[in-house]
C-alpha cells in the first residue's frame, strides 16, 4: 500500500492557504466567534484565492481541483477558525450540488458567482422532524401554471442568513411504491416568500450562521428545479458523504491540529515545579494522545476522500473518518484543556473555543450515532 | 513604451519561524542552510509584486534570477505561483563562498544571459545576509541607473521613473527613466496572496538552471576566488535572561532596583 503522501502542488497550496489563514483569519477567529459573527468580507477574500470553487472547473471560475485539496483547504481553515471552515465546507455543498446535478444552463447561471465567492451558497434539508430522517421532511413543492410553489420551514442551516444561492429540498408527491418523493430546487434569496427566519445561538462553530429558512408560497420557475423532479432524496444523501461529512472530518482534523499545536506550545513555555510542563511525563502522554488522534484522524480523513475520488463508494470511510476525527477533536480540545489547567479556561486561550467547534461538528452531517450506524450496516451488509 | 522586460532578483532565505534551529560553522564562520526549510526573502516578494503589478499595466514578462542551488526551484514554485512567468536559477558549486559583489557579478551575468530589460527589481537586503549591497552592485555592473531603499515608485508610458527612496529623517524623490535597478523596502507594497489557480499554473512555467559555462562566469569572478570579503566572526546571540536576587528591606531592595536600572541606561 502506498504512502499518504500530497503532491508538490498540494503541499504548495497547503502554505498559501496557512498563510493567508495566519495573516487574514487567525487574528478575527476570537472576535467572530464572541460576536458569532460571519466574516462575509474574509470570505470574499476567500473566494477570490479560489477556495469557495476549489472543486469547480476552470472554465465556471473554479480552481479545477478537487476533494483532497478541498480537504486540505478546511484543515487549514479549521487550525484557526472552525466556524468559518463550517460556513466554506456548507457552501460547497450548494456548490456541488449545482455541478454535479445542475443543468447546462443552470450551471452557466450559479456556478461562476458561487465558484468566485461572489454568492454564498448552502443546502436546506433538515427540518424540525429531524435531519437525517431525511424521508420525515414536512416541505412540499406542488406545480402551478409552470412555476412551483414551495411551502415550508427548513431548520439548522448552516450560512441560512449569508447565502443568495440555496438548494432547497421539498417533497414533491409520491413515487410508483407510493414513497414519498423529494426535489431539489434553486432559491435565490430576496425570492418573494423566501426569507431567513430565526438564527440560533450556537455553542461552537459561531464564525457561521445557522438558523431558519422559511418557505410561504415561494414561487421559482421550472428552471429552478435542480437534478430532476423526484431525485432530491439521491442528491442530498449524496452530498451529506461526498461534501459534507469528509468536509466535517477535515474540520474536526484542523481542530485536532490545533489542540496539539497549542498543547506543545503551553507545554514548553509553562514552567511548574522549576521545569517546562513538558518534562512531565503525565503531560507527555497527553501531547502523544493529541498526535495519535491526529494521525489516525489525519490518515482516515484523506484516505476516504481518495477513495472517493477514486471512484468508490466509500461511504462507511467516510462516516468513520467524520466519526473519529470530530470524536478526537473532542477529546483533544478537552485533554489540551486539561494539560494547561486554570488557563484553560480562560478565554485569552482558544482552547475553551476549540472543545465548543468540536463538540458541535458531532452534530453537523450527521452525528456519531449516525456515523456509527453506517459504519454497521455496511459492514455487516 | 510596449511591454515591460523585468527581471526580479530572488533569494531563498531560512525560514525566519525556524531561526532557532540556525548553526553556524565554526571553522568558516559561514551559516549552515542544510535542513533548514527554506522561503523567497521576504523583501523580494515585496519586489515580485511591485514586478507583477507593473506587467497587470503595461505587459510583458516577470523573470525571477536567483544565485542558489538547485534544489531552489521549490522555493522560487512559490514565486512563480504568485505570477512570474519564469525562473532562472543560477547553480554552479563554483559560486559557492561568494560575497556580495562576485554574487552581484554572477547575478548581473544571469540578467544579460535572459536578454533586454526594462527594469530589475529587488528587496533592498536579504534575511540573512542583509548587507544591502547588491541592488547597487548589479546597477553599476550592468551600466544602468540604480536606486535602493525604494518606498514608492512609479513608472510613466514614456519608461519615465519616479520614486521615493527613505532616508533616515523622510525621503528623497529622484526623477529617472528605465532601464534600471531598484531596491525596494517592504513599505512599497503589500505582497498578493497566492491563489489556488496561481499554484496549479506554476507547474507549468519553465525553470531554468544556469551554470558558469552558460553565463561565462570565471572562478575569478565568483566564489571565495572572486570575494574580497570574509565573513567575521559570527556568533549566536545569548538570549537568556540575566538574573539576580535582592535581599534586604523594602527600601533598600527599591534603591538597589532604581541603582541597577539607572546604570543599565533604562533611567534616566
Amino acid at each position: 500500500m502506498p504512502e499518504l503522501k500530497f503532491t508538490q502542488s498540494q503541499e504548495m497550496l497547503r502554505k498559501a492557504v496557512r498563510e493567508f489563514v495566519e495573516k487574514e483569519v487567525k487574528p478575527i477567529a476570537h472576535r467572530i466567534d464572541v460576536e458569532s459573527s460571519f466574516p462575509a468580507d474574509v470570505f470574499q477574500k476567500m473566494g477570490r484565492l479560489g477556495f469557495a470553487g476549489v472543486f469547480v472547473p476552470q472554465t465556471y471560475g473554479g480552481a479545477g481541483l478537487g476533494q483532497t485539496e478541498r480537504a486540505i483547504i478546511l484543515e487549514e481553515l479549521a487550525r484557526h477558525a472552525a466556524g468559518l471552515a463550517m460556513a466554506l465546507m456548507t457552501h460547497h455543498l450548494g456548490v456541488e450540488a449545482i455541478l454535479a446535478y445542475g443543468t447546462d444552463e443552470q450551471k452557466a447561471k450559479y456556478l461562476p458567482d458561487v465558484a468566485t465567492g461572489k454568492k454564498i451558497s448552502g443546502l436546506a434539508v433538515t427540518e424540525p422532524t429531524g435531519g437525517s430522517d431525511v424521508a420525515g421532511q414536512l416541505a412540499n413543492a406542488s406545480r402551478d401554471n409552470g412555476h412551483w410553489v414551495i411551502n415550508g420551514r427548513k431548520c439548522f442551516i448552516t450560512n441560512s442568513s449569508n447565502a443568495e444561492v440555496n438548494i432547497v429540498t421539498a417533497r414533491t408527491g409520491e413515487d410508483a411504491k407510493g414513497r414519498p418523493a423529494f426535489s431539489a430546487f434553486i432559491v435565490e434569496s430576496g425570492m418573494e416568500g423566501f426569507s431567513p427566519g430565526r438564527e440560533e445561538d450556537k455553542l461552537g462553530l459561531r464564525g457561521s450562521s445557522t438558523g431558519d429558512l422559511l418557505l410561504n408560497n415561494c414561487r421559482v420557475g421550472e428552471g429552478s428545479l435542480l437534478g430532476g423532479e423526484g431525485n432530491g432524496m439521491r442528491m442530498a444523501l449524496g452530498l451529506f458523504t461526498k461534501i459534507g461529512r469528509t468536509g466535517m472530518a477535515a474540520i474536526g482534523l484542523g481542530i485536532i491540529r490545533a489542540c496539539l499545536e497549542e498543547g506543545v506550545k503551553f507545554a514548553r513555555e509553562r514552567v511548574i515545579y522549576g521545569k517546562p510542563l513538558a518534562k512531565l511525563q503525565a503531560i507527555q502522554f497527553e501531547i502523544a494522545q493529541n498526535r495519535i488522534d491526529y494521525e489516525a484522524a489525519r490518515l482516515m480523513t484523506y484516505h476516504s476522500i481518495g477513495l472517493k475520488e477514486g471512484g468508490a463508494g466509500a461511504d462507511a470511510e467516510i462516516a468513520a473518518a467524520k466519526y473519529f476525527a470530530t470524536e478526537g477533536a473532542v477529546r483533544a480540545a478537552k485533554r489540551t484543556m486539561d494539560l494547561m489547567g486554570g488557563y484553560g479556561v480562560i478565554n485569552e486561550y482558544p482552547v475553551g473555543r476549540y472543545l465548543r467547534d468540536a463538540l458541535t461538528t458531532i452534530s453537523c452531517g450527521g452525528t456519531s450515532h449516525i456515523m456509527q450506524i453506517i459504519v454497521a450496516g455496511q459492514t455487516l451488509n | 513604451m510596449g511591454e515591460l522586460n523585468l527581471v526580479v532578483l530572488v533569494k531563498p532565505v531560512p525560514d525566519p519561524s525556524c531561526y532557532d534551529r540556525i548553526e553556524i560553522d565554526p571553522a568558516t564562520g559561514a551559516l549552515l542552510r542544510q535542513g533548514m526549510p527554506a522561503v523567497l526573502n521576504p523583501a523580494d516578494k515585496h519586489a515580485l509584486e511591485e514586478a507583477l503589478v507593473l506587467k497587470e499595466r503595461f505587459g510583458g514578462r516577470v523573470a525571477m534570477v536567483s544565485m542558489a542551488p538547485d534544489s531552489a526551484s521549490e522555493t522560487l514554485m512559490e514565486g512563480l505561483a504568485m505570477g512570474a512567468d519564469e525562473a532562472c536559477i543560477l547553480s554552479d558549486r563554483a559560486f559557492a563562498g561568494s560575497d556580495s559583489l562576485a554574487t552581484s557579478r554572477v547575478l548581473a551575468a544571469g540578467i544579460r544571459k535572459i536578454g533586454p530589460f526594462d527594469l530589475v527589481l529587488a528587496g533592498n537586503e536579504s534575511a540573512d545576509g542583509g548587507t544591502a549591497h547588491v541592488p547597487s552592485q548589479v546597477g553599476e555592473l550592468l551600466g544602468v541607473a540604480h536606486l535602493a531603499n525604494v518606498i514608492r515608485m512609479e513608472v510613466g508610458p514614456g519608461g519615465s521613473v519616479t520614486a521615493r527612496t527613505r532616508i533616515e529623517n523622510g525621503y528623497i524623490e529622484v526623477r529617472g527613466s528605465l532601464p534600471m535597478v531598484v531596491g525596494v523596502r517592504r513599505e512599497i507594497n503589500t505582497p498578493r496572496y497566492t491563489s489556488l489557480m496561481g499554484v496549479m499554473a506554476a507547474q507549468g512555467k519553465p525553470i531554468r538552471v544556469w551554470r558558469s559555462e552558460d553565463l561565462g562566469v570565471n572562478a575569478a569572478e565568483a566564489g571565495m576566488e572572486g570575494s574580497g570579503m570574509r565573513p567575521g566572526k559570527l556568533s549566536r546571540p545569548d538570549y537568556r535572561r540575566k538574573g539576580e536576587i535582592l535581599k534586604g528591606s523594602h527600601e533598600e531592595t527599591v534603591r538597589r532596583i532604581v541603582a541597577i536600572l539607572r546604570a543599565e541606561g533604562v533611567l534616566g
